[in-house]
């Protein structure tokens, strides 16, 4: 693992005022993305409009595919080519890219998925926000496998985030999601793009040993295995199926337990390196709010309004909400009186916080079925009734 | 905080209002601006609107709940919006294109003939920067040089010269307008007694498709 400087020429300096889908792209162009696919899809578009404008400038390739299969394909190619790729999308679109999330899951390929959340199921609300899709993004794929996503509550954390995605993306060698939604992908707001070599970006672990010795899913030291560029004249073979280190097909028990353990053990046991969280005056709390994306912005306007009734509330703003992060739940589960839970799903994470939390203390959601962000007033009852 | 609605009907720049605006307040006056906007099909004829929450301190909650100023540009989009202006507010019109009803609560009104003033400059495209020149001087909430300054890139540069002047027009419009208020004060512009009869739309139903 290589830390370097953003190169200059994908990094747009400066103040801005852009919505939350620029700032996905210009967040993208920063990290070095160099290869977008996509199809349009409302209310992710914008962020593909902003591509197909701007990667031809900084020597990139922008495609628009047929569909959203295609685009995720694309991205694997393009990704085992060597370069940094991304796309984006919301509901559908993210529903049939599944099949191949699993792929890259599977052949280890480190790409980025935005996905602009909007209300579900199906074609439901295109142009109104939702974040009914944070377990699809855990488990929208077959088999057992671990992911990686962000949530992103402004346009500045759109662009911030957009480039820790691609860091931990080539750090782990997996898909990872910015689960943002439609409300942050169409605000406007100031974004202030630092200078490039203010921006660390991680280079994906490069193999330099013998051209006949490469093994592609030889696990190194952190558990991630190295990686060539297809092309460079290493012969390997890679493939969706259960495979040994040398990335053929062995299809029996013991090779698949070695296999998907693999998967899911390098995520896991990185999680401390993973995780990311920000906690607000949460060592007296009797109550904790657990939220992410727009909702956990939403959510310290009631927080506020609680402190000032005197309730001891504290916050935890989930930036990583895959891996979950389940052992500081279990750590202050046993310390309060309850956890409040607001989400625009009917509970998906809050069950999530439910499983950490051991019964040790109860979790009371604030649910509604997307079309809009919570009023803070409701977030505020919940706290008020957490405390009695 | 403040809390301003832009509306008017899809193709007059209401968004674009709302964009120069919250770029003004955010990057040249130091104000964090949220802007939020209307999608889908209304964006594109119908009422359409952008919402801009100012503040001095980040915005937490992002879309507009009660405005204090509303800013109209078309009957159908006034009326749609009139009612969640908040008593205390101020309402900003073309007068030209927009008819108030009589005098609710404490609302101030201010109007100026943006759309009239933007076609005597030679193009009522225009008519946006003009309202936004006058809006400038009437609510003060943002200053005209941030305005200006926010111009560039958000309007085609072959017509910045063009936007800018509209931009004065309006904004002189408007402190002449409040300094004769000074000294007559209830010389406000009175709007019409009797509301006025919304005209149906006339337009064939579209047929369908065989």
């Amino acid at each position: 693992m290589r830390k370097v400087k953003a190169d200059p020429k994908g990094v747009l300096t400066g103040a801005h005022y852009l919505d939350g889908d620029f700032a996905i792209a210009e967040g993208g162009l920063a990290a070095g993305c160099r290869f977008f696919a996509g199809y349009p899809i409302t209310p992710s578009t914008e962020t593909a409009e902003r591509f197909s404008e701007r990667i031809p400038f900084v020597g990139g390739i922008f495609i628009q595919m047929e569909d959203e299969i295609a685009s995720i394909t694309a991205l694997i190619g393009a990704s085992w080519g060597g370069q940094k790729v991304m796309t984006v999308t919301s509901g559908p679109g993210f529903s049939l890219m599944q099949e191949n999330i699993g792929l890259a899951v599977m052949m280890e390929t480190p790409l980025v998925i935005a996905n602009v959340q909007r209300g579900g199921p199906s074609t439901g609300l295109p142009t109104l926000t939702g974040q009914s899709d944070m377990m699809q993004a855990k488990f929208g794929s077959h088999g057992d496998y671990e992911i990686i996503a962000l949530s992103p509550d402004s346009p500045q954390e759109c662009f911030d985030l957009t480039i820790k995605a691609f860091n931990l993306a080539e750090t782990f060698r997996v898909p990872v999601f910015v689960m943002t939604d439609e409300c942050v992908g169409h605000m406007h707001e100031k974004v202030i793009i630092p200078p490039a070599d203010e921006i660390e970006i991680i280079e994906r672990k490069w193999y330099q040993g013998p051209k006949d010795k490469y093994l592609p899913y030889k696990p190194d030291k952190d558990l991630v295995p190295f990686m060539v560029k297809a092309g460079d004249g290493y012969r390997f073979h890679t493939t969706g199926l259960t495979h040994d280190e040398r990335g053929y097909p062995v299809l029996n028990a013991e090779v698949q337990d070695w296999c998907v353990h693999h998967l899911v053990d390098k995520i896991r046991k990185n999680a401390h390196k993973i995780i990311e969280l920000q906690e607000d005056q949460i060592d007296n709390a009797e109550v904790v709010v657990v939220s992410y994306g727009i909702t956990s912005r939403v959510a310290i306007r009631a927080v506020q309004l609680a402190r000032k009734a005197g309730i001891k509330v504290g916050t935890m703003r989930m930036i990583t909400v895959w891996p979950f992060p389940e052992k500081r739940i279990k750590e202050l589960a046993g310390k309060i009186k309850a956890f409040v839970v607001p989400e625009i799903n009917l509970g998906q994470i809050g069950r999530e916080v439910e499983r950490c939390a051991f019964g040790q203390a109860p979790v009371i959601g604030v649910t509604h079925c997307g079309g809009w962000v919570h009023d803070p007033e409701d977030i505020l009852k919940a706290i008020k009734e957490a405390v009695r | 905080m403040s809390e301003i609605r832009f509306s008017g009907y899809g193709g007059q720049g209401i968004i674009r209002c709302g964009l120069i605006t919250g770029k003004a307040v955010s990057l040249f006056d130091n104000k964090f601006g949220t802007m939020t906007q209307s999608f889908g099909p209304e964006a594109r004829g119908s009422a359409c609107s952008s919402q801009l929450v100012i503040s001095d301190e980040r915005v937490l909650y992002p879309y507009i709940t009660r405005p204090e100023i509303l800013v109209s540009m078309s009957q159908d989009a006034y009326e749609k919006y009139e009612p969640d202006l908040r008593g205390d507010g101020t309402l900003i019109y073309d007068t030209d294109l927009v008819k108030p009803k009589p005098v609710r609560d404490e609302i101030k009104y201010f109007g100026v003939p943006s759309t009239r003033f933007a076609e005597e400059m030679g193009n009522r495209i225009f008519g946006n920067l003009v309202m936004l020149g006058f809006f400038t001087a009437i609510t003060k909430l943002v200053s005209p040089e941030a305005m200006k300054k926010a111009l560039p890139g958000l309007v085609p540069k072959r017509f910045l010269e063009l936007n800018i002047r509209a931009f004065d027009k309006g904004y002189d419009y408007g402190i002449e307008l409040l300094a004769k208020e000074k000294e007559k004060p209830p010389a406000m512009i009175k709007p019409d007694e009797k509301p006025p009869v919304s005209k149906p739309k006339k337009r064939a139903p579209r047929k369908a498709k065989s």
